[in-house]
């Protein structure tokens, strides 16, 4: 444990590591720079890298909802709660490809910044918020496509419901730190996690309702719920779309999983955090 | 006044396990469990009752010191005495497993120079993006800004992709960044091995440059005894894990060189964390026996066993020393066209010295493994031997004892009477 007191002759104190304290939760905010420029660095490097750029954070799911479109919202008739199905599904998959994206990316954040992580010091939970922050971007410029459709279609959003999307980005943005850092510290340790992890995204897709309703599962929509993702989801078509009232015990109930979520993530990143620079 | 660093009692154990494998497949110990239920169970259970079921290591065990302010102190010992863990849990990469370490006043470590260095990135970018994994605030990185581009000679290249950049120039711009930190307390290990020597020397005149003007404190870790020489007044030397001896530079130094005795093969425990390792060096003798001692016009070979991790691009090579820490030269295998990726494996790389090079005396080699300029994987160090006189030279009918000088090449005389 490192921690600094005083800002004249800030003292240095390294002792066994504990599990957790708030002194950790300082540290953090002390170091929310190199936070920045974690993120700074990931953003620019994949925009530059890339050669269609931001183009490919539109694009994206745009062609995914293109794809959607096409074979559930034509052919197999999957109900849209009476919304153009373009639209419907879009808004899901804004924040579904958030949550994935970022599960994905802050899984491997540990690995990839491997050099990084066994020469220098800073705390390391940086590295998975910073992936989570890099999809948030992502999330931004695929917004965009949004308002398109909307315009496309001439239809005119719940503007009454802005104000909770807020608050869905930041429940969403809860579910993906938490779960991307038991998953970070998991395949730190056993490295076969990540070639299993598609798949099992993959799987979580079809159980979010991002292409169908929730409507559709009837009396197990329940068990959906537990999803975090369901309720966040489902909330933003309500809200943004108007398709049905909030349903604000099932949006509380995916405030609570998420916080569940949150908290086993830290507290196992935090256990394991000790031996990362030993087994990298 | 206190002493701005105190340690007291620190100890580092690792688990054998993690100190081998590093890593597991969470397959493998899925299949574990199923084929052998009971025997896991088990273990589980003795380890939750505190039983020890697997070995200990201990690679530090109770190391105290304390440094006081502007104090530049060496920290020297041989391959895997602990002197790495120790600057690791200094820097706070590693947590130790017991005792309490104190440092007053803001610290910045260098254990690699270019940490974090994008090759996307330009220059301009990497300036900050390594400043502040270095610990630097935005302001402090744009106000010496000029000072790091200036030192570093890369004004035309500011705005390249560090990708782009030739191995001196990315150096010179990453110690560049890295000697713009104005911490109270510096942690430095062998970053000073990488580059050339007209560099290496320009970093040394910089280092005490800012120590000499800042009364800044520094713990230095290194393999170069000259340097250690050079710029600590103290040094700590660290044996199997615990602190020998604490006391002037040279009076270390001498009682480290006493201890080192000579081995014809030496082996080095895997160390965790790293992607490619030497495991043993040996020297063979001409007639392909272990040795260390060798006639001037014996030729020998030096064999490197080295395990590598994950994939990497890299050049085994060999360095020499004569006696006296004189660095006679260095040799890369990618000039005989052996450098390239390297996929996880062991390998095994022998490096054949021709009779009729080394002089008589005491020499010593180091063994690395890196990509010149870019990055260190390994180094062992101080594999000794000895050149004697051949007792019966046939090549020579003249002269049969020492010549002078560190060098005994033979060249090629031809002889002519021309009038």
């Amino acid at each position: 444990m490192i921690d600094c007191t005083g800002m004249t002759a800030p003292t240095t104190i390294i002792r066994p590591k504990k599990t957790f304290s708030w002194e950790d939760m300082r540290e953090l905010w002390r170091y929310r720079e190199l936070l920045y420029f974690f993120t700074w660095r990931d953003l620019k490097v994949r925009y530059k890298q890339t050669l269609i750029g931001v183009l490919w954070a539109l694009l994206q799911p745009l062609i995914t909802m293109v794809v959607f479109s096409v074979f559930f919202g034509q052919l197999a008739q999957v109900p849209s709660d009476g919304v153009p199905y373009p639209i419907f599904v879009y808004v899901g998959l804004l924040f579904w490809q958030f949550f994935s994206g970022a599960l994905t990316e802050t899984s491997n954040t540990l690995i990839s910044n491997q050099p990084i992580i066994t020469k220098v010091y800073f705390p390391r939970l940086i590295l998975p918020i910073s992936g989570v922050i890099t999809k948030l971007v992502d999330f931004g410029v695929a917004a965009i496509v949004l308002v398109g459709l909307m315009l496309y279609y001439g239809f005119v959003p719940h503007f009454a419901g802005l104000w909770l999307l807020p608050v869905l980005l930041a429940i969403a943005f809860m579910a993906s730190v938490g779960g991307g850092l038991f998953l970070a510290a998991v395949n730190v340790k056993y490295r076969d996690v990540r070639h299993a992890l598609p798949f099992f995204i993959q799987i979580l897709l079809f159980l979010t309702p991002v292409i169908y309703p929730a409507s559709i599962a009837g009396k197990f929509s329940w068990l959906l719920a537990l999803n975090p993702m369901t309720g966040v989801i489902q909330s933003a078509r309500a809200a943004l779309l108007g398709t049905t009232p909030v349903n604000w015990t099932l949006l509380g109930l995916s405030f609570s999983v998420c916080l569940v979520v949150l908290i086993i993530g830290t507290i196992y990143f935090k256990k394991v955090e000790r031996y990362f620079a030993d087994i990298l | 006044m206190e002493p701005i660093i105190e340690v007291k009692g620190i100890g580092k154990r690792y688990d054998i396990r993690h100190g081998q494998g590093g890593y597991i497949a969470l397959r493998d110990v899925l299949m574990n469990v199923m084929r052998r239920p009971f025997s896991f169970a088990k273990d589980k259970a003795k380890r939750v009752a505190g039983i020890k079921t697997r070995e200990d290591f201990w690679a530090l065990r109770d190391v105290s010191f304390n440094v006081e302010q502007g104090e530049i102190i060496g920290i020297i010992g041989r391959n895997g005495a602990g002197k790495s863990t120790l600057l690791k849990i200094l820097t706070g990469i590693t947590p130790p497993t017991t005792g309490e370490i104190k440092m007053r006043g803001r610290v910045a470590s260098l254990l690699e120079i270019g940490t974090g260095f994008h090759p996307e990135l330009t220059g301009r970018e990497n300036i900050f993006l390594n400043g502040a994994i270095l610990g630097m605030t935005k302001k402090e990185i744009a106000d010496n800004f000029d000072s790091i581009v200036e030192f570093a000679e890369i004004e035309k290249f500011l705005d390249t992709p560090v990708k782009y950049y030739s191995s001196g120039m990315y150096v010179r711009l990453a110690f560049s960044v890295a000697s713009h930190m104005e911490p109270d307390i510096l942690l430095v290990d062998e970053v000073l091995a990488v580059g050339d020597a007209e560099f290496q020397k320009k970093c040394m005149g910089k280092m005490e440059e800012v120590t000499r003007k800042q009364g800044r404190t520094i713990l230095f870790v290194s393999h170069n005894l000259s340097a250690v020489k050079r710029l600590c007044k103290k040094t700590v030397l660290i044996e199997k894990g615990q602190v020998k001896m604490f006391d002037e530079t040279e009076r270390v130094i001498t009682r480290y060189l006493n201890s080192a005795e000579m081995s014809s093969m030496n082996e080095f425990p895997l160390e965790p964390g790293k992607k490619a390792q030497v495991t043993k060096v040996s020297i063979m003798n001409a007639a392909g026996q272990p040795a260390t001692r060798m006639t001037v016009n014996e030729g020998f070979t030096i064999e490197m066993d080295y395990e590598i991790s994950s994939p990497v691009k890299m050049t085994p090579s060999v360095i020499f020393y004569a006696e006296g820490d004189i660095l006679l030269f260095s040799s890369e295998s990618d000039t005989t066209a052996s450098v390239g990726d390297f996929e996880p494996g062991k390998y095994k790389t022998s490096v054949k010295v021709p009779p009729n090079l080394l002089n008589v005396g005491m020499y010593y080699i180091d063994t690395r493994l890196h990509r010149p300029g870019v990055e260190n994987f390994d180094m062992k160090q101080g594999i000794n031997f000895e050149i004697i006189d051949a007792a019966e030279n046939p090549q020579s009918i003249v002269y049969n004892g020492k010549h002078p000088g560190k060098l005994a090449v033979a060249l090629k005389y031809k002889t002519a009477k021309t009038k």
